[in-house]
């Protein structure tokens, strides 16, 4: 018998298996794709954060229910195609404008929930004054912000998120402060204006962390009802393709090298 | 139906109509010659009809509230002056991409940089032959009067959505400013119902509604340009609209839109007067041009003249339409200069009568 019979033979029996009593019962079962999550394989390369993120939202928002009163856009970035994983109605935005998009969205529809997936370049370069101005007017809706310190879709530019010293295609040798400026914290920012309602860091690097970005999702849309103003959550992520590490390495490197300059937490709560 | 009677400002005519027209979202950023149109909405609209009326940061924002309000199937505009509305640009390429239907408004000032406040034409090519990038069209609805800047409100919305494609209405400054007599329509109440393609949340009983702009299979992508492209011969067969006055016997006719086909029409008596005959040809919609309405017209005239607020926009199109039958000739201003009457009548006496007899 070769290698090729036995798989064939495996294989049969494995669905025997299933056919008979079967191993998928209700008690067996551990983990299920969330309905709100369409069954389309997903592009992202192995390892990334943006699976991550696109799981728990889609947990939550099976969680909560409401699927059919939820408008998401998407942005320019890696994260281009998330209207095709995320089984919702969703808006594709040009790169940066996709506050500007929720915007409009959430005024003709204030009744839904709205909420923006961007990255760090289309967030807090491009689109910077997109953000600030919504997160300014106190938009109604949620933001949230990928930060991978990296041009993810562009074959690893810096981003405005860059770390000092930490090299791109674009900062061969390094991000250098004197001639390149230095990594913006756009979260501590729009803390600061009086139109954000609920802002928080977190990350999807460890079981831990996944479970308290996925709270922060639940709890931005919890909020969105009470229509005190824009949540903004930051889940800090990798890159493994262009950081050029494995899927370990790069998780390790973000909590060695990104957390402690983007740390974790709440930067703004709810005074109620 | 019409109803009232008023003296107006066509900025602000514009504005009332969006409102009777049962508007449910304006985006837009001041600039001169058009912030009436934001000024007379934040007063009026939203108390009156309950619609959205919301400054934006800038015409980049604008354009992509339009484009986020308008892909949930409501009734959405934004209007602005040419520096905006190329700014505008890149959001109106992801609207007619996405099939998304609105109404935008260009009253044009002259250019280019940041030119003049004064009345302009020179966004003929950026409004009808794309301004954004790749293939596609946005029906552009030309008004003459400010009872047309009233009229073209409604019937821009009617087309938007009948074709699921953004229109724009190309006025300019003067338009935007003088007041004349103009009768309003009656109100229309808001939409209710949503588009069976908005995105507005999804039900159990239908697909996820996603607005995109994106296919990254080039086989995939060039389908959806077909489509867009028989989007929009479909629209050349249909929707072109032209006047013509006086053309019945005339030996010139001037060919100009908006403003100046009155100024030329006033340009035309005067010929009249020293023995001339002469019409004047209006398209109405400049994109999709009246082709060959001009071209039936150039086998009973001796020549055609193209007056435009530019250095010659409008006139390429002409010719296009003219094909070689008769000659044309052009006669421009520009930086917000407006041609009389009178020098018009010269300038074809110069280039074409003079020439021709
Ligand atoms: C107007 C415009 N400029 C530039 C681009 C090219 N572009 C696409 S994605 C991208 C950067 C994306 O980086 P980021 O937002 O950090 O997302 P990531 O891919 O890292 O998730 C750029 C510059 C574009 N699509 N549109
Ligand atoms: S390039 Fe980076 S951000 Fe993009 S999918 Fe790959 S790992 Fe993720
Ligand atoms: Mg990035």
């Amino acid at each position: 018998m070769n290698e090729k019979t036995m798989t064939v033979e495996d294989d049969l029996h494995f669905e025997q298996m299933i056919a008979e009593e079967s191993v998928c019962t209700k008690e067996n079962l551990v983990y299920e794709r969330p309905e709100t999550l369409t069954d389309a394989t997903m592009h992202y390369c192995p390892g990334c954060g943006h699976g991550v993120a696109h799981r728990i939202i889609a947990e939550v928002i099976s969680e909560l229910d409401i699927q059919k009163d939820t408008v998401g856009v998407a942005p320019v970035g890696c994260s281009v195609l998330a209207y095709n994983y995320l089984n919702i109605d969703m808006n594709g935005a040009a790169h940066g404008r996709a506050a500007a998009v929720a915007t409009g969205i959430k005024r003709v529809l204030p009744d839904k929930y709205v909420f923006s997936y961007q990255g760090d370049g289309d967030l807090a370069a491009i689109g910077t004054g997109e953000t600030i101005h919504a997160c300014n007017r106190g938009e109604n809706f949620l933001i949230i912000f990928i930060n991978n310190g990296i041009y993810g879709m562009t074959g690893g530019q810096m981003a405005p998120t860059t770390l000092v010293g930490m090299k791109s295609t674009t900062s061969p040798l390094g991000r250098d402060v004197a001639t390149m400026g230095n990594p913006l914290k756009i979260t501590e920012l729009v803390a600061q204006l009086p139109g954000t309602y609920y802002v928080t860091r977190t990350a999807v690097n460890s079981p831990v962390n996944v479970r308290k970005a996925k709270a922060a999702i639940k709890k931005s849309f919890e909020y969105q009802k009470l229509n005190k103003g824009l949540c903004f959550v930051e889940i800090v992520t990798n890159c493994p393709s262009n950081w050029k590490m494995t899927p370990v390495q790069s998780n390790k490197w973000l909590e060695e090298n990104m957390l402690p300059f983007y740390p974790l937490g709440d930067i703004k709560k709810p005074s109620n | 139906m019409k109803k009232e009677l008023k003296l107006m400002k066509g900025n602000e005519a514009l504005a009332e109509a969006a409102i009777l027209a049962g508007c449910d979202a304006y985006f837009g950023y001041p600039i001169t010659p058009q912030s009436e149109v934001l000024e007379y909405l934040s007063n009026e609209a939203t108390k009156r009809t309950g619609m959205v009326v919301l400054q934006a940061e800038s015409e980049v924002a604008s354009i992509n509230m339009v484009y986020g309000a308008a892909g949930t199937g409501k009734r959405v505009m934004t209007s602005s002056s040419s520096p905006g509305m190329s700014l505008m640009q890149e959001g109106i390429s992801y609207i007619a991409c996405g099939e998304v239907p609105c109404l935008l408004v260009n009253v044009q000032r002259g250019g280019p940089g940041l030119g003049t406040i004064q009345p302009g034409q020179a966004d003929y090519f950026q409004a009808v032959k794309g301004g954004g990038h790749g293939d596609y069209k946005v029906l552009t609805l030309a008004p003459s009067t400010v009872q047309e800047m009233v009229d073209f409100v409604g019937l821009g919305f009617d087309l938007a959505f009948k074709y699921r494609n953004p229109v724009m209405i190309l006025t300019d400054g003067a338009l935007g400013q003088m007041m004349e007599k103009v009768l309003l329509p009656e109100q229309k109440p808001r939409k209710t119902e949503y588009e069976p393609w908005g995105s507005t949340g999804k039900t159990p009983d239908r697909e996820r509604n996603i607005i995109y702009t994106l296919s990254l299979q080039a086989d995939v992508m060039e389908k959806w340009n077909q489509r867009l492209q028989a989007k929009y011969r479909e629209i050349e067969a249909n929707e072109v609209r032209s006047e013509m006055i006086d053309c019945e016997g005339a030996d010139y006719v001037l060919v100009a839109y908006g403003l100046v086909a009155r100024i030329c029409q006033k340009a035309a008596h005067l010929a009249a007067e020293k023995g001339i005959k002469v019409g004047v040809f209006r398209p109405v919609t400049l994109y999709p041009f009246p082709y060959a309405d001009l071209n039936k017209l150039a086998d009973n005239v001796k020549g055609f003249m193209s007056v435009e607020m530019n250095a010659g926009q409008m006139v390429e199109d002409v010719r296009l339409g003219v094909n070689g039958k008769k000659p044309v000739e052009f006669h421009g201003r520009q930086g917000g200069i407006i041609p009389s009457p009178e020098e018009i009548l010269a300038k074809l006496e110069e280039k074409l009568v003079g020439e021709l007899v």
